[in-house]
């Protein structure tokens, strides 16, 4: 069993990020349980979601950030659903994993690979190149044999183009566009109160 | 009203390719118009989400903008991760600091107000159950189907306003208007596993297991589904599911929109079933056997009771001879 100072690790800014970017009010958690009671990922999770949010109650930054659960969280809507205080709990978790993000903080690696993967096919292509998707996670996840039986049953059914299925040049810079300046950051507020650290975003 | 917009998204065009097919086949076999947003790009979905609200609700803001710049002022899409991101960013572009954060990302102006729906809503409150059912020609009698909805498609209530959140029936209504049997199906939203088939398979197929094992308890020939993920979880995955849990499931899983297609008599090309890594084939004869024993029983049911009437009618005849022989032994 784990002992937590909560005195001297409460950090008190690290709540109101999280309230502030998720637009959710943490303190109305009276932590029933239902969440957990509800989310299929508990099983594979290090920290149930209830205890994910009463961590972020008391302020426990570096527990929260670095556990596994906000990687495993399929914002599946189970627990934002169920939760008798209307907080978006889904929210909740993908907030921290932005936060988790930002702060290097990546315990479930191939759920980042897979995510920036993704996301990097749909920068250069406007759109999800799948068979380029997955061939690039299969290189780069150290499994690579993992999916290969899959291969041919998606040939043979014509479910693997090897080409990617691309919009209009002009659409495929606007998506472009919008990640270059994702990754610019935010040009630096005028006023001293954004809580999210915009400018310094891990790239995706 | 304006025109419908209708949203593919990116699978619909690659691996869930019958998806789209048979979902633009059901729409213009039931009189729904569907116009395509043009030069539509990916929205994101849950990647995006997971890295930055601005950043996806940008990638869903482009195609809201496309679709207003058509004159279209809702969506549907037939992909329920499409959908919470286009959703998703419609309800965020409201609040005006995340609205001009998106507009740097854009660089340019972010659309207004675009309603973005599922093709599943727009069949079952736009046409509905009974129109559905009048245009059937080759109603599903006898085939059991276990409808899986998946977790977005109704949840969270607040921003998918569409059906029950826990028991949704929307799809139960239209395959049962199709001639299907529904089962008692407990797992319609527990989530498959979602995209966690490549970083985490334990984790993928410890999920899609028990939605299979849940169908299978059910005595479903089939599951139904609405969303490409799912399907490839639960169809093309059935075989890494089935390695784990020592199985044989064998458990087909069209898309609901394929059903419905084959209910409405449309042709093979506009269904596309060869897409299917388990064959629905061995259903559709499991469905058609019990619908012939159905039958047979039916009949001899029918049969067993008109006789009982005849015999009935038979030994009510005799009363009057009966009643004779009665006074006849009183007199």
């Amino acid at each position: 069993m784990q002992t937590l100072d909560l005195e001297s690790s409460r950090d008190t800014a690290f709540m109101d990020a999280v309230a502030e970017e998720s637009g959710q009010d943490l303190k109305s958690c009276y932590q029933c349980g239902n969440c957990t009671a509800g989310c299929v990922y508990t099983h594979d999770y290090d920290l149930p979601v209830h205890q994910v949010m009463r961590l972020v109650q008391t302020g426990q930054k570096d527990q929260v950030l670095a556990c596994r659960s906000i990687w495993l969280c399929a914002t599946c809507q189970a627990c934002t659903t169920r939760c008798p205080n209307n907080i978006e709990v889904a929210t909740v978790m993908d907030v921290l994993r932005h936060m988790a993000r930002r702060g290097g903080f990546a315990p479930e690696k191939l759920v980042k690979t897979f995510a920036d993967g993704f996301l990097a096919s749909v920068a250069r292509h406007g759109r999800v190149f799948e068979a380029g998707l997955a061939m690039a996670f299969a290189l780069r996840s150290g499994k690579p044999m993992q999916d290969a039986a899959l291969g041919p049953a998606m040939l043979s059914r014509g479910k693997l183009s090897f080409a990617p299925h691309e919009p209009s040049s002009r659409a495929k810079t606007e998506v472009a566009g919008i990640f270059q300046r994702f990754h610019a950051g935010r040009p630096a507020a005028p006023q001293a109160a954004t809580t999210d650290g915009g400018a310094t975003e891990d790239k995706p | 009203m304006s025109a419908l917009g209708y949203y593919p998204g990116c699978s619909q065009s690659g691996t869930a390719a019958e998806y789209d097919i048979s979902t633009r086949a059901c729409c213009k076999a039931l009189g729904v118009t569907l116009t395509d947003v043009p030069d539509w790009t990916c929205c994101g979905s849950t990647p995006a989400h997971t890295v930055d609200h601005h950043l996806a609700a940008a990638l869903s803001a482009r195609n809201l903008r496309q679709a207003e710049a058509a004159g279209l002022s809702r969506v549907a899409t037939p992909c329920p991760s499409c959908l919470a991101a286009l959703k998703t960013a419609d309800h965020h572009l409201a609040d005006a600091p995340f609205r001009a954060e998106v507009e740097r990302l854009l660089g340019g102006p972010a659309p207004g107000p675009v309603k973005s729906v599922s093709t599943l809503q727009v069949l079952f409150e736009e046409i509905g159950p009974e129109a559905v059912k009048n245009a059937v020609k080759r109603p599903l009698v006898g085939l059991r189907v276990a409808p899986y909805y998946g977790c977005l498609l109704s949840r969270p209530p607040g921003l998918m306003a569409f059906d029950d959140p826990e028991n949704p029936v929307s799809m139960d209504a239209l395959l049962t208007a199709c001639g299907a049997e529904v089962v008692d199906f407990a797992h319609k939203t527990e989530c498959c596993g979602a995209a966690f088939g490549m970083p985490r398979l334990d984790v993928m197929t410890r999920l899609s297991a028990r939605i299979l094992q849940a169908a299978l308890d059910a005595g479903a020939d089939c599951i139904a589904v609405a969303c490409p993920l799912c399907q490839m979880n639960l169809d093309l995955r059935q075989g890494q599911v089935d390695a784990v849990t020592g199985r044989a499931s064998r458990m087909p899983v069209p898309y609901f929109t394929q059903l419905m297609a084959l209910a409405l008599g449309l042709p093979e090309a506009e269904i596309c079933l060869d897409k299917l890594v388990l064959p629905l084939g061995p259903a559709l004869a499991t469905a058609a056997a019990r619908a012939r024993e159905a039958a047979a029983a039916k009949a001899a049911k029918e049969a067993a009771k008109n006789a009982a009437k005849a015999a009935a009618k038979a030994a009510a005849k005799p009363t009057a001879p009966a009643k004779a022989e009665k006074e006849a032994s009183c007199a």
